[in-house]
């Protein structure tokens, strides 16, 4: 269905609030059938990028196309193929949770009730519980199982495990990369959580301060980049590539780097980056293309 | 049935600890030739983990002859020929690290320098084409 292609694709897309644009210049092709994390700090916009991927939002620029289909024009049959759960995953607190999915079957053109009923009787949810009586993991688990439910080709979650205590967070995380593991489902979900990362996606963006700062395949990301450690030096760095963050300490100075070389200055050692390092080097630049930070450390 | 692991902080990819877990396991004779690996998404279950990366190892298993798939079936662990270490090898090279090990923290080194000097070595020598 999906096999090929790409899931999302947005071109110049642009977000303007009245207090000012959310989101700029956002031009992405996110791949069909992989696990994408969007990461970003608090007000960074992700959940505007991810409300205008399901087509809860219109883009004041640009064009976003998901699953190959302009979503401004979305029909009913499109809308039909992406999932999109909320953040605080949003229950009719008073339902039971046989009565959200008698409700989610009412709602969508797919809906198949025999498999979210099985994920819940695996995992011990009672159908016969109003869902405001049911534990933060366990709601999370019934809109989970509610957006999985309308077997989508795209499912967004904004922030799914924000609000989860750790073993919560793991449940829920064992659902969805099961879910990814049975079908055709690509999975755009958006966390500040980075040390989990690197287990649970294929493909990483960083949105920062509106603007996408870093996208891409993981594990092309991380061959990509090198963490350079050398003597303190702010010249001879022509071969060191784009340099993304360079920390100065009294003797030494270490550089993560794009696409570069060692210097040819004696005493440099070349490092793989973590990807978690990678990530936080990326969050604490400014959006302005090209800028590189210059941090000063005491030693 | 195996059990893999994973720690999130070692800074080595997930794809590779699993690879690197099974490669160990044959190497002390846990896992043996004809052993069952558990199924991909057993993995996924059991880890959390994105069924892309289990995937990738499973392949690169497949690709260093570890471990072969059966369709249907499942993966099962090969037949090693050299690979599996002589027992008395396995003894001498750990009686060495052990004697290593005395020395230095009887030089007065504590656990983190003794593993910043071991991974510092490492890498020298991997950069040397010793490793």
């Amino acid at each position: 269905m999906t096999a090929a292609g790409f899931a999302l694709r947005t071109d110049g897309v642009g977000k303007r609030y009245r207090k000012g644009w959310a989101l700029r210049d956002c031009t992405l092709a996110l791949p069909a059938g992989g696990v994408i994390a969007l990461v970003g700090p608090n007000g960074a916009g992700k959940t505007t990028l991810l409300r205008l991927a399901v087509g809860l939002l219109a883009p004041s620029t640009g064009t976003v196309e998901v699953l190959g289909h302009d979503v401004t024009a979305s029909t009913p049959h499109t809308l039909s193929r992406i999932g999109f759960l909320a953040q605080d995953h949003p229950l009719y607190k008073r339902f039971t949770v046989a009565e959200m999915l008698r409700f989610g079957r009412a709602c969508n053109l797919r809906f198949d009730q025999g498999l979210a009923e099985r994920r819940l009787a695996k995992l011990g949810i009672p159908l016969d519980r109003r869902t405001g009586t049911l534990s933060g993991g366990q709601q999370a688990q019934v809109a989970l199982a509610l957006a999985l439910a309308k077997r989508p080709d795209l499912l967004v979650l904004d922030e799914p495990v924000a609000s989860l205590d750790p073993l919560a967070r793991h449940e829920f995380m064992q659902v969805l990369m099961g879910a990814v593991a049975e079908g055709d489902v690509t999975v755009l979900f958006s966390s500040h959580v980075v040390h989990e990362l690197e287990r649970v996606c294929d493909h990483l963006v960083v949105l920062n301060q509106g603007r996408v700062t870093l996208t891409g395949d993981i594990d092309t990301l991380l061959a990509e980049h090198r963490v350079l450690v050398g003597p303190r030096t702010s010249t001879d760095l022509d071969r060191a590539g784009t340099v993304v963050e360079a920390v100065h300490s009294d003797r030494h100075t270490t550089l993560l780097v794009r696409d570069g070389a060692i210097p040819a200055a004696p005493g440099w050692q070349t490092q793989p980056v973590a990807l978690e390092d990678l990530v936080l080097a990326y969050l604490r630049r400014p959006s302005e293309p090209g800028a590189a930070v210059a941090a000063e450390v005491a030693s | 049935m195996f059990v893999f692991r994973l720690d999130t902080h070692s800074g080595v990819p997930p794809y590779l600890q699993l690879v690197q877990q099974v490669r160990q396991a044959v190497l002390l004779g846990f896992l043996q030739a004809g052993d069952r690996l558990p199924l991909i998404r057993e993995v996924v279950e059991d880890l959390a983990i994105n069924p892309n990366t289990v995937a990738k190892a499973y392949r690169q298993m497949e690709q260093e002859n570890l471990v072969t798939g059966r369709p249907g079936q499942g993966t099962f662990v090969t037949e090693q020929r050299s690979a599996a270490m002589p027992a008395s090898t396995y003894t001498s090279l750990h009686r060495g690290l052990v004697t290593w090990l005395r020395r230095a923290y009887a030089a007065g080194l504590d656990e983190q320098s003794v593993d910043a000097l071991f991974a510092s070595v490492h890498q020298q020598a991997k950069n040397e084409g010793v490793a």
